[in-house]
């Protein structure tokens, strides 16, 4: 069967400078066959090497695209009319990851593993070598997360933290060891890294993140996990992602339970969609505070790792728009659906803040944590070597404790004790022409019970400065700490 | 002397027709750099319509087209086979040949890529112009090998418009 053949115009040169050809054939793969057959040069600018059409070379029969009828099957009439339509692209080179990153033979030992998946493959475990990840804090959450990322051979992971390894922290935090105790976080972290992989490059950054270097720190990062303690960071490191249009990977825990999320203001909502405001100080204890499970963070960094991972390799379903929050108690995994909020201040539609602010304020905190024993208000504070010198002295001094009875187990030094959450029912217990000096673990429960003794017409009341914790560093070693 | 001057002329008319030329008035050459301007950090294309004479094109004419790049329209264009179609139809109903297309590099050298030749057609003039910080610094024209294997730059002869287009 006879068929015409439209040739655009930069094919022409090489059918007798002809538009329109008649060919034979009863399907698009013979008729395209017998065109290259007549007019063999035209056969390499149609077909790739591979033999498959060209991606750009697009076949109509009359107006209709091949593709989306029986493709190069397609059956041809006599009266139909078949075109050759170049689409037409091109632009600047991305230099592939692949031309760029070359694995040693050690390194595709190393990741025999992932390069057997079709996932990652080299190309995947090529991406996760030229990744640049930023770890925000050394401790619980970042301790799985840069073991895993630097075993998964991701190229350059960022840490910053300020912190001091203390034994309180080994109990979940796993990069760290028991000789590290006394080294700065980041030093035991590069050791632990690099002892995994040594192809991996940690650089380490000993600064307290502000407002003032969080841009210049992310910029050079593409994926920044969040793995801190606190809001005023919290919602920094969000402010600096969304402003950069980079992915935050979300994580928190508090004693058995876990939040993860992907915040990509890009493609989705960011921390600010979700909580627009911080809490009031005081309300959520931090880990320090309120007591984590210490494998409850092992489990949230490995998901937030999980994460990392596959942003970085492009694959899979990212969880931007869905937080995942995970009940150990109850073993319960829920997922709730997240929505970039329209009039978000940082992200929405008109947003208002336009860089970074002060985060402290902006959370309630006091912008500057002095050291307590310099700011001690005779009135309503005392310190724990001035506690010891009245109790030596045998004045008549009623001590409270507002923790809790379980922490009273650990260690106390003999109080009375009415935990905060029921002072203010078991108020007619306490004799309000006495003098009271009222300890918790580190100064802040204490405060607040002084603060609502006071209000409450206590006449003498003082908050023990730095609690027992400072009790048993400076005046009781032999007790425990915890 | 004489035999030396027409050795020359047998020299230079040689090199001419070697040399693959492009002729393009000033003003079309200014239209494709505002428009490489104007989509800047984006890439921007368009196509150039003239008369053409074996190796050598004279444009006359350079049509804006949208850049229909789904994504990442800051590294590639790309024209639809149905504007490519329209494209021929409007050459055949002015009379002129489609002598092929220009595109801009944001930040990046007024050089084909090579996505560009994988992607490049035979006899098509491509034009490329480097645009760097949102300023048109640079343009190029470049013929794809018959081999496919390379891009060969294309000598470009700017026209002071004007007479050259009445």
């Amino acid at each position: 069967m006879s068929i015409k053949v439209f040739i655009p115009t930069p094919l022409r040169p090489y059918t007798d400078k002809k538009d329109t050809v008649e060919v034979n054939g009863n399907t698009i793969s013979e008729v395209l066959q017998d065109l290259t057959s007549k007019y063999g040069d035209v056969r390499q600018h149609l077909y790739g090497e591979n033999g498959d059409l060209r991606s750009y070379v697009n076949i109509y029969i009359n107006d209709e695209d091949i593709r989306y009828l029986e493709k190069e099957k397609t059956p041809v009439k006599e009266s139909d009319t078949v075109s050759i339509v170049p689409s037409i692209a091109g632009g600047v080179d991305v230099t592939t990851i692949e031309d760029e990153v070359q694995l040693s033979n050690e390194e595709v030992l190393r990741y025999s593993r992932h390069l057997i998946i079709p996932e990652v493959g080299l190309s995947g475990q090529k991406k996760l070598k030229a990744a640049k990840v930023l770890m925000i804090g050394a401790g619980g959450l970042g301790s799985p997360l840069g073991l895993y990322l630097a075993a998964a051979g991701v190229g350059k992971i960022g840490i910053v933290d300020f912190d001091v390894v203390d034994l309180t922290n080994l109990q979940r935090q796993v990069m760290h060891s028991t000789p590290d105790i006394g080294r700065p976080k980041l030093d035991s972290a590069r050791e632990t890294l690099n002892g995994i992989n040594p192809n991996v490059e940690v650089e380490t950054y000993e600064e307290r993140l502000s407002s003032a270097n969080a841009l210049g720190l992310f910029g050079d990062y593409d994926v920044i996990v969040d793995g801190t303690d606190n809001f005023p960071t919290r919602y920094l490191v969000n402010d600096a992602c969304v402003l950069l249009g980079k992915p935050n990977v979300y994580g928190s825990i508090l004693r058995f339970d876990g939040q993860v999320s992907v915040f990509d203001a890009k493609r989705g909502p960011c921390y600010r969609c979700l909580y627009p405001a911080p809490p009031p100080p005081g309300l959520v204890p931090s880990c320090a505070e309120g007591g984590v499970l210490g494998v409850l963070p092992g489990i949230i960094g490995s998901l937030q790792a999980l994460e990392v991972i596959k942003l970085i390799l492009g694959e899979g379903e990212p969880l931007i728009g869905r937080l995942v929050l995970f009940d150990a108690l109850k073993f319960k995994f829920r997922e709730l659906k997240l929505r970039k909020n329209p009039e978000c201040p940082i992200c929405g539609d008109n947003p208002t803040i336009h860089e970074l602010i002060d985060y402290e304020q902006f959370c309630g905190i006091a912008p500057h944590v002095t050291q307590p024993a310099e700011v001690v208000d005779g009135e309503t504070e005392i310190t724990v070597e001035q506690l010891k010198t009245r109790l030596d002295r045998g004045d008549d001094v009623f001590l409270l404790d507002v923790r809790e009875p379980h922490e009273y187990e650990i260690v106390n030094i003999g109080a009375y004790l009415i935990p905060l959450s029921t002072l203010p029912k078991r108020i007619d217990e306490l004799d309000p022409s006495k003098e009271i000096v009222v300890h918790c673990k580190s100064g802040g429960r204490s405060g607040r019970a002084a603060d609502f003794l006071r209000r409450n017409g206590f006449k003498s009341v003082k908050n023990l400065v730095g609690g027992i914790d400072e009790w048993v560093e400076k005046i009781d070693p032999s007790l425990p700490r915890y | 002397m004489e035999a030396n001057i027409s050795l020359m002329e047998i020299v230079e008319s040689k090199k001419q027709e070697m040399l693959s030329v492009i002729k393009i008035p000033k003003d079309a050459i200014s239209q494709i750099e505002k428009h490489g301007e104007r989509a800047y950090p984006e890439e921007c294309c368009g196509i150039m319509l003239g008369r053409s004479d074996g190796n050598n094109q004279m444009v006359e004419e350079v049509v804006e087209l949208d850049n229909e790049q789904g994504e990442n329209r800051g590294r590639r264009f790309f024209v639809t086979p149905k504007q490519y179609l329209q494209m021929e139809r409007i050459a055949v109903e002015r009379k002129l040949d489609l002598l092929g297309f220009y595109h801009s590099h944001p930040d990046h050298p007024a050089v084909p890529s090579e996505f560009d030749r994988d992607h490049a057609l035979p006899w098509f003039t491509y034009i490329v112009v480097s645009v760097s910080q949102g300023k048109a610094r640079d343009i190029s024209a470049w013929l794809l090998s018959d081999t496919r294997d390379r891009f060969d730059r294309k000598e470009f002869l700017v026209e002071e418009e004007v007479n050259s287009r009445q």
